[in-house]
């Protein structure tokens, strides 16, 4: 029986109150996640439990328990206290899938400071845009990221701080940095947690808009509720259960479901920081005998594309609940893990904004390939006509998802961006930006986005961000960036560009355009494509039409272009 | 190391090492080390072909094919003439 039981007796029956209940929280009390995530678990007697173990890329192993979990995270917070970090205060964590992430994002949350996690792969302008925006007020980060934050301190007046936790005493400090060493600090046995409340804030996660700067998504301590009652019913966590999510912290899924849903269960979860292989994925599985993997369309493309030979090297027959999420994943992938691991990984769906899972497939329901599945019991999700943004009445037309507002992880802002966060309401639904149809028997079906934002690998990059980085390259005049489509990542990142006079088009100079935004922002944002273009469509009006450079991509009808400039 | 190793290895080190300190060698991993990600795998790919002037297939230069300088050069050779 899995945890979520009955679905359609689950949503007849269903309240938030249900999750309160079982993490024994009544409204108005104190809530830290930082708190739920460590010091509840050791007071139900898992304190020798493992909370966490965690590979290295060179195979090193290191393995906490809940009571270690919960002594580092109070060593963290003692410090961050010592150093002058107050509630509300911004921590950005720059680091690496190792365990000081995960620890150190309760340790911020035990002070009443706000997590802000960042990709530890973002180049110096994307981290600056983001540090800038949120006023952070320190950066935890390692030896090897650390010269990213160098380069732009001077223009960061707020950032006080540069904790490094890998500092090995050759270097010397430079100006605001500072050492802390999980493993070379005294282990703090109490910590008076901050008593923050249901309505504040807890995490700022950045995600990519179409026009503007990256947004910080403002997130609450109650969203805890959300992610505690969907780990447990969608991704069907249970005590005994080896958990694995290969999402990173840097990323929604990472922290919602790679640190607080699991931990907030008491579960053991396991870590692989280490690039992507295989052979390497499956060794992992059959090493810890892992039970419940939460992972990515893309990974699993990539893994299908690996064959079905190699699986056959590895027992994988540990795992009993495999979910996926960060891009539709389409119904050959679902198939063929049914195929090789006798199981289907289920679709997931949700957003940096709504914190949870939103629409999802569950255990014992009918799993149509493709499919993105049904919403999560207490949420109403709709397909809403774009021209009057009423839901349709009818079923199998293509239109906006749609979520009425309301359950506990929901964002409460944008951080600095009230306008915008406003903007993202419709009649009273909150707007994901992505499209779907509802079939009649309720299932959602993904169709893509709403805007320009391109997902690739289930991130999302913006095109004003990469477009604008683009011009700073000396040899581009003018710039246009659409995805483009590709089998392992869903989309890519394609650059149209136009060169100033006295630069030559050729290979060696899209390679170093390349690498150029691949420093500067992130790989996630470099253009796997550079093509030049003697002009780029224009409207009369100035405006390049990126829509026409997305429908020659994609094959698509080019539609109206009434507007554009020399038709 | 041959002329190879060393073209290869230099541009790893040059554009993707973050970690100053890392010794690197042509057998280090580098795809499953965390030093290339599978996106920046697309640069590196170019490079060799705009460097060797060849084209690698796609099904050529998976994860595993790329994991270390060697291996990336056991792949190059396929290609060049």
């Amino acid at each position: 029986m899995s945890n979520i039981g009955s679905y359609e007796e689950r949503v007849k029956n269903f309240d938030w109150s249900l999750a309160e209940q079982e993490l024994g929280y009544k409204k108005g009390a104190v809530i830290n996640i930082g708190w739920y995530c460590s010091d509840r678990i050791c007071l139900q007697g898992k304190g020798d439990k493992l909370a966490l173990v965690w590979e290295g890329s060179a195979g090193v192993e290191k393995r906490f328990t809940y009571h270690d979990v919960r002594r580092a995270g109070n060593t963290m917070a003692v410090f961050l206290r010592g150093l002058g970090i107050r509630a509300g205060d911004r921590v950005c964590l720059f680091l690496d899938r190792i365990p000081e992430l995960y620890i150190g994002l309760l340790g911020i949350l035990k002070t009443g400071a706000i997590a802000q996690p960042l990709f530890s792969a973002f180049g110096d302008e994307s981290l600056f845009v983001r540090l800038d925006n949120a006023q952070t007020s320190a950066v935890i980060t390692q030896k090897k990221h650390a010269p990213k934050v160098r380069k732009i301190l001077d223009k960061l007046p707020h950032l006080k701080h540069i904790i490094v936790v890998d500092h090995d005493g050759k270097t010397p400090f430079k100006e605001r940095e500072a050492a802390f060493s999980l493993e070379k600090t005294a282990p703090v046995e109490t910590f008076d947690v901050y008593p923050t409340l249901a309505e504040s804030p807890s995490l700022l996660h950045y995600t990519s808009g179409t026009t503007g700067q990256p947004k910080g998504v403002k997130h609450v301590h109650y969203s805890l509720v959300s992610q505690y009652l969907t780990a447990k019913w969608v991704l069907d966590i249970r005590d005994d259960d080896r958990y694995w999510c290969t999402a990173d912290p840097g990323w929604v899924t990472g922290t919602s479901y790679g640190i607080i849903g699991p931990w907030s269960l008491g579960v053991t979860q396991y870590v692989l920081d280490a690039g992507f292989s295989a052979e390497a994925w499956y060794r992992f599985i059959e090493k810890y005998r892992i039970t419940n993997w939460y992972s990515a369309p893309t990974a699993i493309r990539s893994l299908m594309r690996a064959g079905d030979e190699i699986v056959k090297k590895f027992n994988l027959s540990s795992l009993r609940h495999l979910a996926s999420v960060g891009e539709p994943l389409n119904p050959e992938a679902v198939i063929w893990s049914e195929r090789v691991f006798g199981k289907a990984f289920l679709d997931t769906y949700f957003q940096t904004e709504t914190g949870s899972i939103m629409i999802t497939n569950y255990t014992g329901m009918k799993i149509k390939p493709g499919s993105m599945g049904k919403p999560f019991p207490g949420i109403t999700a709709v397909v809403l006509d774009p021209k009057i943004y009423e839901p349709y009445a009818s079923p199998g037309k293509i239109g906006l998802i749609a979520i009425k507002p309301g359950w506990p992880a929901m964002m409460r802002t944008y951080w600095n961006n009230e306008e915008t966060y406003i903007n993202k309401f419709k009649n009273g639904w909150y707007m994901t930006g992505d499209r779907a149809s509802i079939d009649n028997e309720g299932y959602f079906w993904f169709v893509g986005r709403d805007d320009d934002i391109i997902n690739t690998g289930g991130h999302l990059v913006s095109p004003f961000e990469v477009e604008s980085a683009l011009l700073e390259h000396p040899a581009i005049g003018e710039s246009a960036v659409v995805s483009k489509p590709d089998p392992i990542n869903m989309e890519v990142v394609k650059a149209f560009v136009t060169l100033k006079s006295g630069f030559t088009p050729g290979p060696d100079l899209e390679l170093e355009i390349m690498n150029f935004i691949r420093k500067k922002l992130s790989p996630l944002a470099m253009p796997q494509e550079i093509e030049y273009v003697d002009s780029l469509p224009k409207t009369r009006s100035g405006k390049i039409m990126r829509r026409i450079l997305h429908a020659k991509e994609w094959g698509e009808e080019i539609g109206d272009t009434s507007t554009l400039e020399n038709d | 190391m041959d002329e190879m190793q060393k073209i290869v290895l230099d541009y790893v080190k040059r554009e993707y090492l973050e970690d100053e300190d890392q010794v690197m060698t042509p057998d280090t991993p580098l795809i499953s080390g965390g030093i290339v990600d599978s996106f920046s795998m697309v640069s590196l790919k170019r490079f060799l072909e705009n460097k060797y002037k060849i084209s690698i297939p796609d099904d050529k230069a998976t994860p595993e094919a790329f994991d270390s300088v060697n291996k990336i050069c056991a792949v190059v050779r396929e290609f060049v003439k």
